[in-house]
């Protein structure tokens, strides 16, 4: 049971946290021709484009409204006006999904009622697809704009299922939390099919931020799910929610469409995954194909080879609160001794963190929870090089931004195969660090009597570990 | 604010601007920024423009007063490279919440610089505004001098919010703030007849050091690098030097031509990106700083150097003529260094297709048409859609642009080189053309290409197959359509072991089977999942003893 603490400070240094109209944006990311708006100044869209793109090192679909000052003085319906009528008829994109930032959240313009009036003036749009999502800069991360935005999807793109349609038991909706990659949904969709089982991913990126190579230059989003498959997700028989984030979405789907829902708060690990599996062949009807009980034993054998280096390891971990709880869960299975954990946004998943206490803070915090506690395994996204590079302890990149490392889009943690994979490099990081940084001199256990790190690893302990 | 759109006026109004210059004054009022099309714009805002401009300085806490967007969404990611100091690097922000908003972040902003000191204490500390705290008005420049008179370090206030225009914009604003509260506030340890200047070089992926070394050679000091690995004190020491260059960009005009009028001292607009434009540059250092007195034998010593350099570098670039011979280029870049980079390929050996424009003056494009003759393709504005269909079409073998335009190039198949900020590699001065030239034969040469543009084989396997397949149903179709009977006679009931209809409606009738048990041994039936199929079978049989004869034989 861990305590969530709130930082006193005035000067956040060396953010973790990503503005909320990003993840919002991101989110409209996994639909197919989609142009996903910031309602802002140019800069809001310019920092979050060069984010996206230096991350999955892709073309990126997105677009502001550019607001100047004057616009921001005398309020932003004609930019908005402006802007979707540029987009809908340079782009022709099938959605435009428009966030707020913080400046015009703080003059207060009334999006939606400035969508209803463009509709108005504009009757080609009258039925175009056009979601809006309040997302200010100023509150909230990340993670809560994914999850508002896919929320907003759902209650605005979704059909209520007519009283004579027929749900399609082998239909199943997947909504994904923003810390899955296009390659764990990937991975999912394998895992769905091999039961039988036709998913619909909402949002789903792996059909536009994979890195396929598209036949034709398209200003907008490459693929992903189309908006008629998102008003036929109702004939689902099920929803499947991953991360505490999308039980908002989940609710938002079964209050809509009367499709029930199971939210799994983890993927990565062997017994979040059992349960998962369990379920699968619970709704498919379908004995476990034996694929998965040999990426089971190989899960297992991975945990029993890899427990000699996590084992002990004393965590570092800045993430946002379902990515933090996921990893951070799956490495304390591990033996590792979750020991500082910051993040960005408040989440109920927080408090059952296996940690003493988690904080919402930033980098700054993190460097130095991880140096006073003598912490030797870093993860966080690419933002914690510099803190990594100053204790010198193995740090894996984890989370939104990677962008000084390539293959972000296609790093795995969902599955037996995706645990396995993750487990086996940070166990490698750990050996090699060692390997590097670790190995026993002469003078290794001389000074075995004075107190070797305060809160830090025992002599002993450390010597020992230099040569295992 | 009403300083700042008065400031925004002024430098609307540059003198030194040559492009300026042209215009009516009605023009001029008008500024040199583009109208923002809404969803049609791209680039930065004008508080990205200062930030640009000002975060080189390494040893400076740069304090972004704002939601965590401004700061959270951009920090460490410029390619600027410092020789020693990191505190550059560290992202600082007061990241306001709803409560700031609602209350003002004047307090807030003052803690946070109170911190910064009382934690890292830098010897200055830049604080940009942006437009949350522009729009409910908390005024920076009142908390910067209080906290400059209470905490007794140089807190300078950059206000430059992201909506009062683009990067460019922000550049300049960037510049007057070190010009109204940096530049003149501290004298140097000593001077020398050699200290220049380097205004809008940003020691790019370390770049300023390709050309460092020569200057450190001739003896000519950079009393300041305004911003590239500049430090604060050098900065604030600045108007003691001899001479200046503006390199490369007319971003920071501003400094450069206010410094000549303030202090005298003279500067000129030059660039060492190409080897003609690296020697031009030196000998313009070496005589301006000769005209304010430097001894005159340093002109022989600069052209001994530039002589070295260059039979160095096209020596070294002989190599690669025979390997480009017929090659061709498309450069893609702001527009403003297009005519040196021109030359510099040109000389090694490639073709340039076209070149973009979009922001090179009248002498610029002049320079460019001696240079690819008169029938230069030069692109004013295009979009990535003709810029792919160019590239698919096969009518460049490489592209050269920045990294916004890189995955039109690398979607198309087609080899392409950074050259503009982002790059990871520096490109300046002789060192600098040649890496250029090397990079570029790497990427032209690299085996991908050739293996990414062949058909794929499968696709071609997969087709036949199934043309194959099509044939042999319908034929198939069209014999089973003769006869209705066979027809459904052939209808499979076990998928497995591919039992048809009629085999078991034969085993039935002439053994007189009931179950599906009996079925499954009087035939191949697996009656695993076509078990149901079978006893539907059965039930639509009647119920026949088997021929007596065959009874008899049993």
């Amino acid at each position: 049971m861990a305590i969530v603490t709130t930082p006193t400070k005035a000067c956040a240094v060396n953010p973790l946290k990503i503005s909320q109209p990003i993840g919002g944006a991101f989110a409209f990311m996994g639909l197919r021709g989609a142009m996903p708006l910031l309602h802002g100044s140019q800069g809001c869209t310019s920092f979050g484009l060069t984010l996206f793109v230096r991350h999955f090192k892709e073309a990126v679909p997105l677009q502001t409204t550019a607001m100047s000052e004057v616009a921001t003085v005398l309020g932003g319906y004609e930019n908005v006006e402006q802007a979707i009528l540029n987009i809908y008829n340079r782009a022709k994109p099938e959605i435009i999904g428009i966030c707020s930032t913080g400046v015009t959240e703080t003059n207060g313009d009334d999006v939606d009622a400035y969508i209803k009036l463009i509709r108005e003036q504009h009757p080609q749009l009258a039925n175009f697809p056009l979601i809006f999502v309040s997302t200010p800069d100023f509150k909230d991360a990340f993670q809560d704009g994914w999850e508002k935005t896919v929320a907003r999807l759902v209650e605005v793109l979704t059909e209520a299922l007519p009283a004579e349609a027929e749900r399609d038991p082998a239909r199943v909706n997947v909504l994904p939390g923003c810390h899955l990659t296009p390659g764990d949904l990937d991975e999912l969709r394998t895992i769905l099919e091999d039961f039988g089982l036709k998913p619909s991913f909402l949002p789903d990126l792996a059909g536009s931020l994979d890195g396929h190579i598209p036949d034709e230059f398209t200003p907008t989003s490459i693929g992903g799910i189309g908006v008629d498959e998102v008003a036929s997700m109702g004939r689902s028989s099920w929803t499947i929610a991953i991360g505490a984030q999308m039980r908002r979405a989940a609710e938002a789907m079964q209050a809509k469409t009367g499709v029930p829902f199971r939210l799994f708060e983890r993927l990565c690990g062997l017994t979040p995954n059992d349960e998962f599996i369990a379920f699968l062949s619970e709704i498919s009807g379908r004995p476990v194909p034996a694929k998965y009980r040999r990426q089971r034993g190989q899960l297992a054998d991975a945990m029993l080879d890899a427990h000699f280096h996590i084992g002990g390891r004393k965590l570092a971990i800045g993430a946002e609160p379902d990515l933090l709880f996921d990893l951070s869960s799956m490495l304390h299975e591990m033996g590792a001794q979750v020991t500082a954990a910051v993040t960005t946004t408040q989440s109920p998943v927080l408090e059952r963190i296996e940690t003493k206490e988690v904080l919402i803070g930033d980098l700054e915090d993190l460097e130095e929870l991880a140096r006073t506690r003598g912490c030797d395994l870093l993860i966080t996204h690419s933002h914690g090089r510099q803190a990594a590079a100053r204790l010198k302890i193995p740090f894996y990149r984890a989370g939104f931004p990677m962008f000084d490392r390539i293959g972000a889009g296609h790093q795995l943690s969902v599955g037996y195969r995706g645990t396995r994979d993750l487990i086996f490099k940070i166990a490698n990081l750990v050996i090699a660090d060692r390997e590097e940084n670790h190995r026993p001199t002469p003078d290794s256990w001389r000074s075995w009597s004075q107190p070797f790190r305060p809160g830090g690893l025992s002599v002993i302990e450390a010597a020992e570990r230099s040569i295992a | 604010m009403s300083s700042l759109s008065a400031r925004i006026q002024e430098i609307f109004n540059e003198p030194g601007c040559a492009k300026n210059a042209n215009k009516s004054v009605a023009e001029r009022k008008k500024g040199c920024n583009k109208q923002l099309q809404p969803g049609g714009a791209a680039g930065g805002c004008a508080f990205d423009g200062a930030k640009i401009a000002l975060q080189p300085f390494t040893d400076v806490a740069h304090l972004v007063h704002g939601p965590i967007a401004c700061e959270g969404n951009s920090w460490d990611n410029r390619g600027a490279s410092s020789s020693d100091a990191s505190i550059w690097r560290t992202g600082f922000t007061t990241d306001m919440s709803e409560t700031d908003i609602v209350f003002g972040g004047e307090k807030r902003l003052y803690k946070a610089i109170k911190e910064i000191i009382n934690k890292y204490d830098p010897p200055a500390i830049f604080v940009y505004q942006t437009c949350v705290p522009a729009m409910i008005g908390d005024d920076i420049n009142a908390v910067c001098k209080a906290a400059s008179q209470k905490l007794g370090k140089p807190i300078i206030p950059v206000n430059s919010p992201g909506f009062v225009g683009p990067k460019n914009l922000g550049n300049k604003l960037a510049g007057e703030a070190l010009l109204e509260h940096v530049i003149g506030t501290q004298e140097p340890d000593y001077t020398t007849p050699y200290d220049i200047n380097l205004i809008g070089e940003y020691n790019l992926s370390g770049e300023l050091w390709q050309v460092k070394p020569l200057l450190d050679e001739l003896g000519i000091r950079i009393l300041s690098c305004i911003s590239g690995d500049g430090k604060y004190r050098e900065v604030a020491s600045s108007h003691r030097a001899r001479a200046a260059m503006l390199v490369c960009s007319k971003a920071m005009i501003n400094v450069a031509r206010k410094m000549e009028e303030r202090y005298g001292i003279p500067f000129f607009e030059g660039s060492f990106y190409g080897i003609q434009d690296s020697s031009g540059s030196l000998r313009e250092i070496a005589r301006l700083l000769v005209e304010r007195g430097a001894p005159s034998e340093l002109i022989g010593r600069t052209e001994t150097v530039i002589a070295r350099e260059e039979a160095r570098a096209w020596a070294a670039i002989e190599p690669y003529k025979p390997r480009f011979a017929g090659k061709r280029a498309l450069l893609i870049t702001g527009g403003v260094k297009s005519w040196s980079v021109v030359a510099a390929l040109q000389e090694a050996g490639l073709e340039l297709v076209g070149t973009s424009v979009k922001k090179s003056t009248k002498q610029d494009k002049e320079r460019i048409k001696e240079l690819m003759g008169q029938d230069a393709h030069m692109i004013e504005d295009m979009t990535p859609r003709e810029i792919y269909k160019m590239l698919t079409d096969a009518k460049a073998d490489i592209m050269l642009s920045g990294g916004k335009s890189q995955f039109v190039a690398l979607k198309a198949a087609m080899p392409w080189l950074d050259i503009n900020q982002e790059r990871c590699h520096a490109y300046m001065g002789y060192i600098g053309m040649v890496k250029l030239v090397e990079e570029i034969d790497k990427a032209l040469f690299n085996p991908i290409w050739e293996q990414l543009r062949r058909p794929v084989p499968w696709d071609k396997v997969a087709k036949n197959r199934q043309t194959e397949t099509i044939t042999k149903m319908r034929g198939r179709a069209a014999e089973i359509a003769a006869d209705p009977q066979t027809m459904r006679r052939a209808k499979k009931v076990c998928f497995c072991k591919e039992v048809d209809l009629g085999t078991i409606e034969d085993a039935i009738r002439s053994h007189g089977l009931t179950s599906v048990e009996a079925v499954r041994q009087h035939t191949d039936a697996f009656g695993g999942c076509c078990k149901r199929r079978i006893e539907d079978v059965l039930a639509t049989m009647p119920v026949s003893s088997p021929p007596a004869m065959l009874r008899a034989a049993e």
